[in-house]
């Protein structure tokens, strides 16, 4: 087995142990209703979640797409209450500016030689200023296609309802799959993780991949603003505050090193659910209150970094010990 | 000939790392490339694979001109390079490493099992058998240099540049490496090896280069060669006149420090030493010998794992740099930019600070007295500066060191450890290193001095300690710190390469 | 002192050029009346309602010092205040109230200390835990309420006046300034300097590091304790939620405003502050010269990106050229005179 899986086997194991205490508390959690309403309430998350991963992968961080989503809510809102453009017009125009968004943070990062998290901090209060510009208010969107595309929703077996955001979440993470682990980019983007100084001797174009892996996370940031905003039926210049946050712990959760170089896709769509759940546990429970969740997610978050660590030091010493025998 | 080089220069701002170097590689034949540090190999080899531009000079490949702008370019020309540490990336698999930027594809997506089956292919011709989905950080060193010249070879062909491959290999890793290395030049690779392993230079290669300051000094058929010879060509005999005669030897000086069985695995082994007030010990040795290493176990950055220190008080605790400060010891280190100087900090700054952190922070030293002491300084070791206020990142490669000599001798140890002290340096400044090193030892202080230059070892110590295959082998006093044996000590073939897996247990 | 105020130069010039444009848009900026015992008018505001940046800012000064960064100051400040706001409703009394509440800040510096100096996780990394975390463990305290209470000696340190000024002011003044003085009277703020320029280099002359990294993390969490007393008095309530909400990234941009390099190294506090009050400056002006508020937003991120192509290593050789034809310029109408003779 890889040393480098070990943290995915221990997210799934994870998951799994926890799924099983909850259905042994509340049986009615192992039913198709409860997974639907898990794979719709966490698709925004989620979708965002698939680009985080390959920021940390490269081995940056995007700390930019809480307010990107709450930029693509209010954009969408405003543009369709003052304009007469389809809302899958409007879609495109979003997605190709969230895109050229990353994509400069990215140039930046790489043309600067400064640290992401303070590029990507500026991305953030920029897109979220420019939502601010746009609407201080809520907005809701009263559109006869995004009426339709929120009902759209295909009936389980059991009453569950797959919603068309929570089909788009697994979409999102199958093509995440893909260009992390089956592209030339996304072994490109391992290689930056792992070491950037190698990967360039290796022939890996640093300044490509960075724009791109940017690009990507913007990309699935507006993508996610557009699923948020299915979702809610408003842009709110206010929303989503903290969300690169829940997204960078699904990430680390998902058994993703957050120091860049290893780690699955799967893995943090697992971190997603994992989160996810033990939301629906306290609603279940309700007893318990909201903020146990921030607690449990920071102790996960601890107990994954502390693994990581140890794991990176573990094959060090073996290293060092090889080297000595 | 394959390769063919003439008249090689390159410049550095204050220093020439290559001047006027010649070298040329037949096909199907292993070259070694011999030199301590500073010698100019690592600069040879960064111009050929275009790392570096070169200043001056011509690079042939089979009769046409070459002037290789990247490592990748170099790479497509046909010359390839493994290094001693980063090469291939050990967070990916090892099919991943052999097969970058050359995956089978299939609609732009990687096809995982035609990637596997060709990397199993390629690892094939070298005689391994990997499970090439596993990661190559969970391998040994010896399979990931074996990896990675697999790659090197399939991406280049023609010649193979080995950067002390085997650096941090064992004895058998080392054969295992050597039989590959071997099967490349029957296929008729020309292979460039960098080493300092003298054994491994004559288990292997067929001619020898050695470079010394930027020069080349021989080349020679490494079956006309004789050891002694070739440790002469690499150590050399270049310092001036004012320097060259011996110290008048002292005679038995008072104990002050008494080790016993101090030993790291994977460093040095257990050794006895005993230093006496006011002498100079010389560590002899060539690179990776254990001379720097016996110097970060005595201070405690690398702590002993065996063995004990004491002195005429008892025993002495050093199992970190700070524990060793407080018994007195101080270590000029080797790398002055990563270990010595603070960049960032005016010379007065960098000279108080092991004072200050000794004093702890509560007690600072007033101001005025920090400007006494680096004008001091400046004045005693003719430090070349503006003024005290000046970065030291600023200053000379020779003035950075006086800065990092002055901050030892403001704490007045009884026992510094002086870690190539004149590497780098221009001759003046060298010549008032060993000046300094004299006075020192007249007011009592005990030195340990670390040095690739027998003729400088021979200048200022009482005794002489040759280092081997990370063992202490030999200990010479009197007449019998001379050139010829000295170089004979580190030359002895002893149970060598096994010594040096056993050395480094 | 010449040196100090060369250092400081471009951020009192950034402060000046600033309080100027806003009192062009909005005359009455720069009026002080003094009534009821205490002076008031905006810049007295801006002093006033810096207090939590400028608290934070001096801490984080520090870290990024060390080469560090503290990103679990907010949350720290949210915890402080629900600490302070529980011993109080529980009838502890003010002193007991304010030790545990600097208690709690220096528990949680020092939990991040430990992590980042003695575990080896990047400080980004091992922040991020606190920073998720510590809204959870403040809404703990608090039972998710809003905590209010009623006690005059504490709301007294948010919204009283002492000596003419606005007790929160006079706090981070006297906070920076203690802290200026014991890092500059001592010898701490050159070992602190030396670390972050370069640790290992300072390990070997004998400069405790781990310990010296720990400190600083404890001093971040000590300041931050500060910032949460503050804003929970000023509104008499301690809200988990929102107290201290993003501040950290101002405390950032403070320290970088004032010139400290991310990369760490040299420091000064005095211009992390004056970034501080640049950052409410522009948050008043804003405000009072009839901008809307969502460009604040977008001037800092402008900032942001302005302070990082000035400091890019990248670009350092650019500048230093463009510096070197700037100079030759000058010098070459005194060439051209040679050259007529």
């Amino acid at each position: 087995m890889n040393i480098r899986a070990l943290p995915l086997y221990v997210t799934i194991a994870i998951f799994l142990l926890a799924y099983l205490v909850c259905w042994t508390q509340f049986p009615a959690m192992l039913s198709t209703r409860v997974i639907g309403n898990l794979l719709t309430d966490n698709a925004y998350l989620g979708i965002v979640a698939v680009g985080m991963t390959l920021v940390i992968l490269s081995g940056g961080i995007d700390l930019s797409v809480g307010s990107v989503i709450a930029f693509s809510g209010v954009f969408i809102a405003v543009v369709l209450r003052d304009s007469t453009l389809h809302p899958l017009a409007v879609f495109a125009m979003l997605l190709a500016l969230t895109t050229a968004f990353g994509a400069a943070m990215g140039f930046l990062i790489d043309r600067l030689a400064m640290p992401a998290f303070i590029v990507t901090l500026a991305g953030m209060f920029l897109a979220r200023g420019a939502a601010y510009m746009l609407s201080i208010d809520s907005v809701p969107v009263v559109h006869p296609f995004f009426d339709w595309l929120e009902g759209l929703y295909w009936l389980m077996p059991g009453k569950g309802r797959l919603r068309l955001i929570g089909v788009v979440m697994l979409l999102a993470f199958a093509a995440g799959i893909v260009v992390a682990h089956k592209t030339r980019f996304g072994t490109s983007v391992l290689a930056l993780g792992g070491g950037e100084a190698t990967a360039r001797l290796m022939g890996v174009r640093q300044g490509r991949t960075t724009v791109l892996v940017y690009a990507f996370s913007g990309l699935m940031a507006g993508l996610s603003g557009i699923v948020f905003t299915i979702y809610t039926g408003s842009g709110y210049s206010l929303a989503t505050v903290g969300t690169e946050l829940t997204a960078i712990a699904a990430v680390v959760i998902g058994g993703t090193l957050l120091t860049g170089g290893a780690g699955y896709m799967f893995g943090t769509f697992i971190g997603v659910m994992t989160m996810g759940l033990i939301q629906t546990y306290i609603v279940f429970d309700g007893s318990l209150s909201s903020w146990w969740t921030k607690i449990v997610v920071g102790v996960l978050l601890l107990a994954f970094i502390l693994l990581q660590k140890g794991l990176v030091k573990l094959s060090q010493d073996r290293l060092a010990a090889g080297a000595g025998r | 000939m394959l390769l063919t080089i003439r008249s090689l220069t390159k410049t550095f701002p204050g220093t020439k790392a290559l001047d006027a170097v010649d070298f040329d590689l037949a096909a199907g034949e292993v070259h070694a490339l011999l030199g301590e540090n500073g010698a100019g190999k690592s600069t040879l080899i960064k111009c050929l694979t275009g790392a570096y531009r070169r200043d001056g000079g011509a690079i042939t490949l089979e009769g046409a001109g070459i002037d290789p702008q990247s490592t990748v370019e170099a790479q497509e020309l046909g010359i390839g390079t493994v290094y001693q540490e980063v090469n291939l990336l050990p967070n990916l698999t090892v099919a991943q490493n052999l097969m970058f930027g050359r995956e089978p594809r299939r609609w732009g997506l990687i096809r995982n099992r035609a990637m596997r089956a060709q990397a199993r292919a390629m690892l094939r011709d070298y005689g391994l058998s990997l499970d090439v989905d596993r990661d190559l950080g969970s391998y040994s060193v010896a399979i990931q240099q074996i990896v990675a010249i697999a790659r090197a070879v399939a991406l280049s062909g023609k010649v193979l540049i080995l950067d002390e491959p085997t650096a941090s290999l064992d004895a058998a890793e080392v054969r295992m490496v050597f039989d590959v290395v071997r099967g490349l030049r029957a296929r008729g690779l020309g292979i460039v090896f960098v080493s300092h392993f003298l054994d491994q230079v004559f288990d292997l290669s067929d001619r020898v280069t050695v470079l010394r300051n930027g020069r080349r000094v021989a080349t020679e058929r490494t079956r006309d060669l004789d050891r002694v010879a070739l440790i002469e060509h690499m150590l050399g005999r270049e310092l001036e006149a004012a320097t060259q005669e011996p110290a008048a030897r002292r005679g038995p000086r008072p104990p002050m420090l008494r080790f016993a069985g101090m030993g790291r695995r994977g460093a040095v082994q257990p050794f006895d030493m005993q230093v006496g007030q006011g002498e100079v010990l010389g560590l002899a040795g060539l690179l990776g010998s254990g001379r720097t290493e016996t110097a970060e176990l005595l201070f405690g950055l690398k702590p002993a794992q065996t063995g004990r220190a004491r002195d005429q008080g008892g025993a002495l605790d050093l199992s970190t740099p700070r524990a060793a400060i407080a018994a007195g010891f101080g270590l000029a280190p080797e790398d002055r930019k990563t270990d010595g100087i603070v960049a960032d900090l005016t010379i007065r700054e960098n000279i108080v600070l092991g004072l200050q952190a000794r004093r702890g922070w509560a007690r600072p030293i007033a101001r005025a007295e920090q400007n006494r002491l680096a004008e001091d300084y400046i004045r005693r070791l003719d430090i070349r500066t503006t003024g005290r206020e000046k970065r030291v990142g600023e200053l000379s490669g020779g003035n950075q060191q006086k800065v990092v000599l002055a901050r030892w001798l403001a704490m007045n140890p009884r026992f510094l450890i002086l870690d190539e002290p004149t590497r780098g340096i221009d001759v003046g400044a060298h010549a008032e290193i060993l000046r300094l090193i004299h006075d020192l030892t007249a007011q009592g202080m005990a030195l340990l001095v670390i040095s690739s230059e027998i003729d400088e070892l021979i200048a200022v110590s009482d005794r002489v300690i040759v280092l081997r295959d990370r063992r202490h082998v030999a200990e010479l006093a009197g007449e019998d710190i001379a050139p010829a044996r000295i170089m004979q000590a580190i030359a002895a073939t002893g149970p060598a390469p096994a010594a040096a897996a056993q050395g480094a247990a | 002192m010449a040196g100090l105020m060369r250092r400081l130069a471009p951020q009192l010039v950034a402060l000046a050029a600033l309080v100027g444009l806003v009192t062009a848009f909005y005359p009455a900026f720069l009026d002080l009346s003094f009534g009821g015992g205490r002076l008031s008018g905006p810049l007295v505001d801006v002093l006033k309602r810096a207090a939590p940046v400028a608290l934070l800012a001096t801490g984080m000064t520090l870290v990024i010092a060390t080469r560090g960064i503290d990103l679990s100051v907010g949350a720290i400040m949210a915890i402080c205040g629900a600490v302070a706001a529980t011993a109080i409703t529980a009838g502890w009394g003010l002193p007991a109230a304010l030790l545990l509440a600097l208690g709690a800040g220096a528990a949680a510096g020092l939990w991040n200390g430990v992590l980042v100096a003695v575990l080896g996780i990047q400080p980004f990394v091992a922040t991020l835990i606190l920073m998720t975390m510590g809204r959870g463990i403040a809404q703990l305290i608090t039972e998710g309420r809003i905590m209010t209470f009623t006690d005059a000696g504490f709301a007294w340190i948010g919204s009283g006046t002492a000596l003419g000024l606005p007790v929160p002011a006079w706090l981070w003044i006297a906070t920076a300034a203690a802290f200026a003085l014991v890092l500059r009277r001592t010898a701490l703020g050159m070992l602190v300097e030396a670390t972050g320029i370069n640790r290992r280099a300072s390990g070997l002359a004998g400069v405790n590091a781990t310990v010296l990294l720990v400190a600083v993390y404890v001093a971040a969490g000590l300041c931050a304790a500060l910032a949460g007393l503050v804003v929970t008095a000023d509104i008499r309530g301690a809200d988990a939620n929102n107290a201290g909400l993003w501040l950290e990234l101002d405390a950032i941009l403070a320290v970088v405003i004032g010139g400290n390099s991310l990369l760490g190294g040299r420091f000064s506090i005095a211009a992390s502050v004056i970034g501080a009050l640049i950052i409410q400056t522009i948050t008043i002006g804003i405000r009072l010269a009839g901008f809307p508020s969502e460009y604040n937003l977008i001037i800092k991120a402008v900032l942001v990106l302005v302070i990082l192509v000035l400091q890019s290593p990248r670009l350092a050789p650019e500048w230093q050229f463009w510096r070197d034809s700037l100079r030759a310029a000058r010098n070459r109408p005194a060439d051209g005179k040679g050259a007529a003779k």
